[in-house]
Protein backbone atom coordinates (compact mmCIF):
# COMPACT_ATOMS: atom_id res chain seq x y z
CA UNK A 1 0.00 0.00 0.00
CA UNK A 2 2.64 2.43 1.12
CA UNK A 3 4.80 1.62 -1.91
CA UNK A 4 1.87 2.31 -4.23
CA UNK A 5 1.37 5.73 -2.62
CA UNK A 6 5.06 6.51 -2.87
CA UNK A 7 5.09 5.69 -6.58
CA UNK A 8 1.79 7.39 -7.45
CA UNK A 9 2.70 10.79 -5.96
CA UNK A 10 5.72 11.54 -8.23
CA UNK A 11 3.85 10.13 -11.25
CA UNK A 12 0.93 12.49 -10.60
CA UNK A 13 3.23 15.47 -10.08
CA UNK A 14 5.06 14.71 -13.34
CA UNK A 15 1.75 14.30 -15.18
CA UNK A 16 0.51 17.63 -13.85
CA UNK A 17 3.74 19.38 -14.82
CA UNK A 18 3.43 17.98 -18.33
CA UNK A 19 -0.23 18.97 -18.71
CA UNK A 20 0.48 22.45 -17.34
CA UNK A 21 3.17 22.82 -20.00
CA UNK A 22 0.65 21.69 -22.62
CA UNK A 23 -2.10 23.99 -21.36
CA UNK A 24 0.01 27.10 -20.86
CA UNK A 25 2.51 26.85 -23.75
CA UNK A 26 1.66 24.22 -26.36
CA UNK A 27 -2.10 24.81 -26.72
CA UNK A 28 -2.95 27.46 -29.35
CA UNK A 29 -4.15 30.85 -28.11
CA UNK A 30 -7.88 31.35 -28.52
CA UNK A 31 -8.75 34.00 -31.14
CA UNK A 32 -11.31 36.19 -29.37
CA UNK A 33 -10.63 35.55 -25.68
CA UNK A 34 -6.85 35.35 -25.87
CA UNK A 35 -4.75 33.75 -23.16
CA UNK A 36 -7.47 33.93 -20.51
CA UNK A 37 -9.16 31.02 -22.25
CA UNK A 38 -6.38 28.76 -20.95
CA UNK A 39 -8.06 28.76 -17.55
CA UNK A 40 -10.58 26.46 -19.18
CA UNK A 41 -8.06 23.60 -19.02
CA UNK A 42 -8.20 23.85 -15.21
CA UNK A 43 -11.78 24.99 -14.75
CA UNK A 44 -13.65 22.19 -16.48
CA UNK A 45 -11.52 19.30 -15.12
CA UNK A 46 -11.96 20.72 -11.57
CA UNK A 47 -15.72 20.69 -12.07
CA UNK A 48 -15.58 17.12 -13.32
CA UNK A 49 -13.49 15.96 -10.34
CA UNK A 50 -15.80 17.78 -7.89
CA UNK A 51 -18.83 16.07 -9.44
CA UNK A 52 -17.08 12.72 -9.31
CA UNK A 53 -16.16 13.22 -5.63
CA UNK A 54 -19.73 14.15 -4.66
CA UNK A 55 -21.01 11.11 -6.49
CA UNK A 56 -18.52 8.88 -4.64
CA UNK A 57 -19.64 10.56 -1.40
CA UNK A 58 -23.26 9.68 -2.14
CA UNK A 59 -22.51 6.05 -3.01
CA UNK A 60 -20.24 5.62 0.03
CA UNK A 61 -22.84 7.20 2.34
CA UNK A 62 -25.63 4.97 1.04
CA UNK A 63 -23.31 1.99 1.44
CA UNK A 64 -22.53 3.04 5.01
CA UNK A 65 -26.21 3.25 5.94
CA UNK A 66 -26.71 -0.19 4.48
CA UNK A 67 -23.64 -2.12 5.65
CA UNK A 68 -22.25 0.14 8.43
CA UNK A 69 -18.66 -0.51 7.39
CA UNK A 70 -16.18 2.08 8.72
CA UNK A 71 -14.30 2.02 5.39
CA UNK A 72 -17.23 3.44 3.43
CA UNK A 73 -17.63 6.21 6.01
CA UNK A 74 -13.95 7.07 5.64
CA UNK A 75 -14.37 7.14 1.86
CA UNK A 76 -17.43 9.42 2.20
CA UNK A 77 -15.53 11.85 4.42
CA UNK A 78 -12.48 11.86 2.15
CA UNK A 79 -14.43 12.38 -1.07
CA UNK A 80 -16.57 15.18 0.40
CA UNK A 81 -13.49 17.11 1.50
CA UNK A 82 -11.69 16.72 -1.82
CA UNK A 83 -14.92 17.54 -3.66
CA UNK A 84 -15.34 20.80 -1.74
CA UNK A 85 -11.76 21.80 -2.59
CA UNK A 86 -12.19 21.15 -6.31
CA UNK A 87 -15.60 22.81 -6.27
CA UNK A 88 -13.94 25.87 -4.68
CA UNK A 89 -11.33 25.86 -7.47
CA UNK A 90 -14.20 25.72 -9.95
CA UNK A 91 -15.95 28.66 -8.28
CA UNK A 92 -12.76 30.73 -8.17
CA UNK A 93 -11.50 30.07 -11.71
CA UNK A 94 -14.98 30.73 -13.13
CA UNK A 95 -15.19 34.44 -12.17
CA UNK A 96 -11.50 34.94 -13.06
CA UNK A 97 -12.40 33.93 -16.60
CA UNK A 98 -15.82 35.59 -16.66
CA UNK A 99 -14.60 39.06 -15.72
CA UNK A 100 -12.56 39.69 -18.95
CA UNK A 101 -14.84 37.63 -21.22
CA UNK A 102 -18.38 38.41 -19.99
CA UNK A 103 -17.45 41.71 -18.32
CA UNK A 104 -18.91 40.56 -14.98
CA UNK A 105 -17.56 38.43 -12.16
CA UNK A 106 -20.73 36.56 -11.45
CA UNK A 107 -24.22 36.01 -12.80
CA UNK A 108 -27.03 34.08 -11.16
CA UNK A 109 -27.18 31.67 -14.04
CA UNK A 110 -28.38 28.09 -13.63
CA UNK A 111 -24.99 26.42 -13.75
CA UNK A 112 -23.23 28.96 -11.56
CA UNK A 113 -25.95 29.04 -8.95
CA UNK A 114 -26.29 25.26 -8.85
CA UNK A 115 -22.55 24.93 -8.33
CA UNK A 116 -22.63 27.47 -5.52
CA UNK A 117 -25.54 25.69 -3.80
CA UNK A 118 -23.73 22.37 -4.27
CA UNK A 119 -20.67 23.85 -2.57
CA UNK A 120 -22.82 25.21 0.30
CA UNK A 121 -24.48 21.82 0.83
CA UNK A 122 -21.17 19.98 1.08
CA UNK A 123 -19.62 22.63 3.30
CA UNK A 124 -22.52 22.13 5.71
CA UNK A 125 -21.87 18.38 5.42
CA UNK A 126 -18.29 18.99 6.57
CA UNK A 127 -19.50 21.28 9.37
CA UNK A 128 -21.88 18.55 10.53
CA UNK A 129 -19.04 16.02 10.56
CA UNK A 130 -16.95 18.40 12.60
CA UNK A 131 -19.59 19.11 15.24
CA UNK A 132 -21.38 15.80 15.56
CA UNK A 133 -20.40 14.05 18.77
CA UNK A 134 -18.49 10.79 18.84
CA UNK A 135 -19.94 7.65 17.35
CA UNK A 136 -23.04 9.31 15.93
CA UNK A 137 -21.08 11.26 13.34
CA UNK A 138 -21.10 8.57 10.67
CA UNK A 139 -24.85 7.95 10.63
CA UNK A 140 -25.80 11.62 10.83
CA UNK A 141 -23.34 12.56 8.08
CA UNK A 142 -24.45 9.71 5.83
CA UNK A 143 -28.11 10.70 6.23
CA UNK A 144 -27.33 14.30 5.41
CA UNK A 145 -25.25 13.26 2.38
CA UNK A 146 -28.31 11.48 0.94
CA UNK A 147 -30.39 14.65 1.43
CA UNK A 148 -27.73 16.78 -0.22
CA UNK A 149 -27.41 14.57 -3.25
CA UNK A 150 -31.19 14.37 -3.71
CA UNK A 151 -31.39 18.14 -3.55
CA UNK A 152 -29.00 18.86 -6.44
CA UNK A 153 -31.30 17.96 -9.38
CA UNK A 154 -34.16 19.91 -7.75
CA UNK A 155 -31.90 22.94 -7.33
CA UNK A 156 -30.85 22.75 -10.96
CA UNK A 157 -34.47 22.44 -12.16
CA UNK A 158 -35.67 25.34 -10.05
CA UNK A 159 -32.86 27.69 -11.02
CA UNK A 160 -32.99 26.87 -14.71
CA UNK A 161 -36.65 27.92 -14.66
CA UNK A 162 -35.87 30.96 -12.53
CA UNK A 163 -33.22 32.30 -14.90
CA UNK A 164 -34.34 31.26 -18.35
CA UNK A 165 -33.84 34.74 -19.77
CA UNK A 166 -30.11 34.56 -19.08
CA UNK A 167 -27.79 33.32 -21.83
CA UNK A 168 -26.20 30.01 -21.00
CA UNK A 169 -22.46 30.23 -20.31
CA UNK A 170 -20.20 30.26 -23.35
CA UNK A 171 -18.37 27.16 -22.26
CA UNK A 172 -16.16 25.32 -24.70
CA UNK A 173 -16.06 21.56 -24.87
CA UNK A 174 -19.81 21.14 -25.35
CA UNK A 175 -21.50 19.64 -28.38
CA UNK A 176 -22.01 22.85 -30.34
CA UNK A 177 -18.99 24.91 -29.39
CA UNK A 178 -16.53 22.84 -31.42
CA UNK A 179 -13.13 22.84 -29.74
CA UNK A 180 -10.14 22.95 -32.12
CA UNK A 181 -8.39 19.54 -32.29
CA UNK A 182 -5.17 20.88 -30.75
CA UNK A 183 -7.17 22.32 -27.82
CA UNK A 184 -9.28 19.19 -27.43
CA UNK A 185 -6.14 17.09 -27.17
CA UNK A 186 -4.71 19.30 -24.38
CA UNK A 187 -8.09 19.43 -22.66
CA UNK A 188 -8.50 15.66 -22.59
CA UNK A 189 -5.00 15.11 -21.19
CA UNK A 190 -5.73 17.73 -18.51
CA UNK A 191 -8.96 15.95 -17.71
CA UNK A 192 -7.06 12.71 -17.19
CA UNK A 193 -4.40 14.44 -15.05
CA UNK A 194 -6.99 16.11 -12.83
CA UNK A 195 -8.90 12.87 -12.42
CA UNK A 196 -5.68 11.15 -11.33
CA UNK A 197 -4.95 14.02 -8.94
CA UNK A 198 -8.47 13.90 -7.48
CA UNK A 199 -8.33 10.14 -6.98
CA UNK A 200 -4.89 10.44 -5.38
CA UNK A 201 -6.16 13.09 -2.93
CA UNK A 202 -9.18 10.98 -2.03
CA UNK A 203 -6.92 7.95 -1.60
CA UNK A 204 -4.48 9.76 0.71
CA UNK A 205 -7.28 11.35 2.71
CA UNK A 206 -9.05 8.02 2.96
CA UNK A 207 -5.97 6.37 4.44
CA UNK A 208 -5.58 9.22 6.92
CA UNK A 209 -9.24 8.87 7.92
CA UNK A 210 -8.82 5.13 8.44
CA UNK A 211 -5.81 5.78 10.67
CA UNK A 212 -7.79 8.33 12.66
CA UNK A 213 -10.54 5.78 13.14
CA UNK A 214 -8.05 3.16 14.27
CA UNK A 215 -6.51 5.63 16.70
CA UNK A 216 -9.91 6.55 18.12
CA UNK A 217 -10.95 2.95 18.68
CA UNK A 218 -7.56 2.23 20.26
CA UNK A 219 -8.13 5.12 22.68
CA UNK A 220 -11.60 3.79 23.46
CA UNK A 221 -10.23 0.30 24.12
CA UNK A 222 -7.57 1.71 26.39
CA UNK A 223 -10.14 3.71 28.35
CA UNK A 224 -12.29 0.60 28.75
CA UNK A 225 -9.33 -1.31 30.13
CA UNK A 226 -8.67 1.50 32.56
CA UNK A 227 -12.23 1.30 33.82
CA UNK A 228 -12.19 -2.46 34.29
CA UNK A 229 -8.96 -2.41 36.25
CA UNK B 1 -50.45 0.29 19.42
CA UNK B 2 -50.53 0.98 15.72
CA UNK B 3 -48.34 3.55 13.96
CA UNK B 4 -51.29 5.90 13.65
CA UNK B 5 -52.20 5.40 17.31
CA UNK B 6 -48.68 6.30 18.45
CA UNK B 7 -48.60 9.26 16.07
CA UNK B 8 -51.93 10.50 17.40
CA UNK B 9 -50.98 10.07 21.05
CA UNK B 10 -47.65 11.82 20.57
CA UNK B 11 -49.21 14.62 18.57
CA UNK B 12 -51.95 15.19 21.16
CA UNK B 13 -49.28 15.34 23.88
CA UNK B 14 -47.26 17.93 21.93
CA UNK B 15 -50.32 20.01 21.17
CA UNK B 16 -51.43 19.93 24.80
CA UNK B 17 -47.98 21.01 25.99
CA UNK B 18 -47.96 23.80 23.45
CA UNK B 19 -51.50 24.85 24.39
CA UNK B 20 -50.50 25.15 28.03
CA UNK B 21 -47.09 26.77 27.60
CA UNK B 22 -47.49 28.53 24.20
CA UNK B 23 -43.67 28.59 24.04
CA UNK B 24 -43.25 27.90 20.33
CA UNK B 25 -46.08 30.05 19.03
CA UNK B 26 -45.24 33.05 21.19
CA UNK B 27 -41.57 33.09 20.27
CA UNK B 28 -42.33 32.57 16.58
CA UNK B 29 -44.99 35.28 16.57
CA UNK B 30 -42.84 37.87 18.23
CA UNK B 31 -39.85 36.93 16.09
CA UNK B 32 -41.69 37.26 12.78
CA UNK B 33 -43.30 40.50 13.98
CA UNK B 34 -39.81 41.86 14.55
CA UNK B 35 -38.71 40.75 11.10
CA UNK B 36 -41.72 42.48 9.51
CA UNK B 37 -41.00 45.74 11.32
CA UNK B 38 -37.25 45.65 10.64
CA UNK B 39 -37.70 44.85 6.94
CA UNK B 40 -40.18 47.68 6.65
CA UNK B 41 -37.66 50.13 8.11
CA UNK B 42 -34.80 48.69 6.06
CA UNK B 43 -36.54 48.87 2.66
CA UNK B 44 -39.31 51.42 3.24
CA UNK B 45 -41.23 50.16 0.19
CA UNK B 46 -44.15 51.73 -1.68
CA UNK B 47 -47.29 49.63 -2.26
CA UNK B 48 -46.12 48.65 -5.76
CA UNK B 49 -42.60 47.72 -4.58
CA UNK B 50 -43.87 45.81 -1.59
CA UNK B 51 -46.03 43.63 -3.82
CA UNK B 52 -42.83 42.63 -5.61
CA UNK B 53 -40.72 41.95 -2.54
CA UNK B 54 -43.49 40.61 -0.29
CA UNK B 55 -43.03 37.01 -1.47
CA UNK B 56 -39.42 37.00 -0.36
CA UNK B 57 -40.14 38.91 2.81
CA UNK B 58 -43.00 36.71 4.01
CA UNK B 59 -41.13 33.47 3.47
CA UNK B 60 -37.83 34.64 4.91
CA UNK B 61 -39.73 35.77 8.02
CA UNK B 62 -41.52 32.41 8.30
CA UNK B 63 -38.33 30.46 7.62
CA UNK B 64 -36.47 32.23 10.43
CA UNK B 65 -39.44 31.98 12.76
CA UNK B 66 -39.88 28.28 12.02
CA UNK B 67 -36.25 27.64 12.99
CA UNK B 68 -37.02 29.10 16.43
CA UNK B 69 -39.79 26.56 16.96
CA UNK B 70 -38.01 23.66 15.29
CA UNK B 71 -35.06 24.00 17.64
CA UNK B 72 -37.37 23.36 20.59
CA UNK B 73 -38.96 20.28 18.99
CA UNK B 74 -36.56 17.68 20.27
CA UNK B 75 -34.87 19.59 23.08
CA UNK B 76 -37.93 18.92 25.25
CA UNK B 77 -37.54 15.15 24.69
CA UNK B 78 -33.95 15.18 25.91
CA UNK B 79 -34.98 16.15 29.42
CA UNK B 80 -35.46 13.09 31.65
CA UNK B 81 -34.14 10.90 28.78
CA UNK B 82 -37.54 10.73 27.09
CA UNK B 83 -35.91 10.14 23.70
CA UNK B 84 -33.90 7.20 25.05
CA UNK B 85 -37.05 5.73 26.54
CA UNK B 86 -38.70 6.09 23.18
CA UNK B 87 -35.78 4.37 21.51
CA UNK B 88 -36.05 1.25 23.65
CA UNK B 89 -39.84 1.12 23.37
CA UNK B 90 -41.35 -0.96 20.55
CA UNK B 91 -43.12 2.12 19.10
CA UNK B 92 -42.26 2.75 15.42
CA UNK B 93 -39.76 5.65 15.03
CA UNK B 94 -41.60 7.10 12.05
CA UNK B 95 -44.72 7.55 14.20
CA UNK B 96 -42.75 9.89 16.45
CA UNK B 97 -41.29 11.70 13.45
CA UNK B 98 -44.71 12.17 11.85
CA UNK B 99 -46.20 13.44 15.11
CA UNK B 100 -43.43 16.00 15.51
CA UNK B 101 -43.70 17.07 11.87
CA UNK B 102 -47.48 17.45 11.94
CA UNK B 103 -47.21 19.34 15.23
CA UNK B 104 -44.67 21.77 13.81
CA UNK B 105 -46.74 22.09 10.65
CA UNK B 106 -49.77 23.12 12.70
CA UNK B 107 -47.71 25.64 14.74
CA UNK B 108 -46.32 27.29 11.63
CA UNK B 109 -49.73 27.33 9.91
CA UNK B 110 -51.24 29.03 12.96
CA UNK B 111 -48.37 31.53 12.85
CA UNK B 112 -49.08 32.21 9.18
CA UNK B 113 -52.78 32.73 9.82
CA UNK B 114 -52.00 35.20 12.61
CA UNK B 115 -49.29 37.01 10.66
CA UNK B 116 -51.09 37.29 7.30
CA UNK B 117 -53.30 40.25 8.35
CA UNK B 118 -50.23 42.07 9.68
CA UNK B 119 -48.42 41.70 6.35
CA UNK B 120 -51.51 43.00 4.54
CA UNK B 121 -51.74 46.02 6.86
CA UNK B 122 -48.05 46.92 7.05
CA UNK B 123 -47.24 46.41 3.37
CA UNK B 124 -50.60 47.40 1.84
CA UNK B 125 -50.76 44.06 0.07
CA UNK B 126 -53.49 43.32 -2.44
CA UNK B 127 -53.32 40.19 -4.55
CA UNK B 128 -53.80 40.62 -8.29
CA UNK B 129 -53.93 36.87 -8.95
CA UNK B 130 -56.35 34.35 -7.34
CA UNK B 131 -55.92 34.09 -3.57
CA UNK B 132 -56.66 30.35 -3.33
CA UNK B 133 -53.35 29.71 -5.11
CA UNK B 134 -51.57 31.45 -2.23
CA UNK B 135 -53.24 28.97 0.09
CA UNK B 136 -51.88 26.01 -1.89
CA UNK B 137 -48.40 27.57 -1.95
CA UNK B 138 -48.54 28.22 1.80
CA UNK B 139 -49.55 24.66 2.65
CA UNK B 140 -47.01 22.97 0.35
CA UNK B 141 -44.27 25.43 1.29
CA UNK B 142 -44.86 25.09 5.01
CA UNK B 143 -44.71 21.32 4.75
CA UNK B 144 -41.43 21.60 2.82
CA UNK B 145 -39.91 23.77 5.57
CA UNK B 146 -41.23 21.70 8.42
CA UNK B 147 -40.56 18.17 7.22
CA UNK B 148 -36.87 18.82 6.57
CA UNK B 149 -36.67 21.15 9.55
CA UNK B 150 -37.96 18.50 11.95
CA UNK B 151 -35.55 15.94 10.53
CA UNK B 152 -32.53 18.24 10.69
CA UNK B 153 -33.51 19.39 14.18
CA UNK B 154 -33.29 15.70 15.09
CA UNK B 155 -29.80 15.62 13.55
CA UNK B 156 -28.62 18.81 15.17
CA UNK B 157 -29.58 17.95 18.76
CA UNK B 158 -26.91 15.27 18.49
CA UNK B 159 -24.21 17.82 17.73
CA UNK B 160 -22.17 20.02 20.03
CA UNK B 161 -23.60 23.37 18.93
CA UNK B 162 -27.26 22.39 18.66
CA UNK B 163 -29.03 25.64 18.01
CA UNK B 164 -26.63 26.97 15.36
CA UNK B 165 -26.42 23.66 13.56
CA UNK B 166 -30.07 23.56 12.44
CA UNK B 167 -30.02 26.58 10.09
CA UNK B 168 -26.60 25.53 8.77
CA UNK B 169 -28.06 22.21 7.65
CA UNK B 170 -31.56 23.36 6.76
CA UNK B 171 -30.92 26.47 4.68
CA UNK B 172 -28.74 25.00 1.88
CA UNK B 173 -31.13 22.09 1.37
CA UNK B 174 -34.16 24.42 1.49
CA UNK B 175 -32.92 26.80 -1.22
CA UNK B 176 -34.99 25.30 -4.08
CA UNK B 177 -38.13 25.15 -1.92
CA UNK B 178 -37.61 28.72 -0.75
CA UNK B 179 -37.10 29.86 -4.34
CA UNK B 180 -40.32 28.09 -5.35
CA UNK B 181 -42.34 29.59 -2.46
CA UNK B 182 -41.04 33.08 -3.09
CA UNK B 183 -41.56 33.00 -6.83
CA UNK B 184 -44.99 31.39 -6.62
CA UNK B 185 -46.12 33.99 -4.07
CA UNK B 186 -44.73 36.86 -6.12
CA UNK B 187 -46.36 35.48 -9.28
CA UNK B 188 -49.77 35.38 -7.58
CA UNK B 189 -49.44 38.76 -5.86
CA UNK B 190 -48.35 40.60 -9.00
CA UNK B 191 -50.51 38.47 -11.32
CA UNK B 192 -47.76 38.66 -13.92
CA UNK B 193 -46.96 34.97 -14.29
CA UNK B 194 -48.48 31.60 -13.58
CA UNK B 195 -47.26 29.90 -10.38
CA UNK B 196 -48.05 26.42 -11.79
CA UNK B 197 -44.44 25.36 -12.31
CA UNK B 198 -43.47 26.43 -8.80
CA UNK B 199 -46.43 24.64 -7.21
CA UNK B 200 -45.46 21.46 -9.05
CA UNK B 201 -41.85 21.86 -7.97
CA UNK B 202 -42.94 22.30 -4.35
CA UNK B 203 -45.08 19.17 -4.62
CA UNK B 204 -42.11 17.18 -6.00
CA UNK B 205 -39.86 18.59 -3.27
CA UNK B 206 -42.39 17.63 -0.59
CA UNK B 207 -42.76 14.09 -1.89
CA UNK B 208 -39.02 13.46 -2.35
CA UNK B 209 -38.00 14.78 1.05
CA UNK B 210 -40.91 13.34 3.01
CA UNK B 211 -39.96 9.94 1.58
CA UNK B 212 -36.28 10.46 2.45
CA UNK B 213 -37.11 11.57 6.00
CA UNK B 214 -39.30 8.53 6.62
CA UNK B 215 -36.63 6.28 5.11
CA UNK B 216 -33.75 7.64 7.19
CA UNK B 217 -35.32 8.73 10.48
CA UNK B 218 -34.96 5.35 12.14
CA UNK B 219 -31.19 5.32 11.46
CA UNK B 220 -30.82 8.82 12.86
CA UNK B 221 -32.90 8.13 15.96
CA UNK B 222 -30.88 5.01 16.74
CA UNK B 223 -27.48 6.52 15.91
CA UNK B 224 -25.02 5.71 18.65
Amino acid sequence: MKKLTLISVPITVALLAYTSYLALIVAPTEQTMGDVQRIFYYHVPSGWVAGLCFFINFVASALYLWKRSPASDALAAASAEVGVVFCAVLLITGPLWARPVWGIWWTWDARLTTTLVLWLIYVSYLVLRRFAAGGQTQVLAAAFAIFGFADVPIVYMSIRWFRTQHPSPVMGGGENSGLAPAMLHVFLINLVAFTVLGILFVWLRYQLQMQEQALESAHAQLALKGVSR
Amino acid sequence: MSTLGVTGASLVKDLRMEWRSKDAINSMLFFSLLVVVIFSFAFNPTAEESRRIAGGLIWVAFLFAAVVALNQTWARELRNQVLDAYRVSPAPPNALFLAKTVGNFLFVVVLEILMAPLFVVFYELRSVGPVWQLLVVALLGTWALVVNGTFFAGLSIRTRNREIMLPLLLFPITIPALLAMVDATTSVLTGEASPDFWIKLLAVYDIVFTALCLLLFESVLNAE
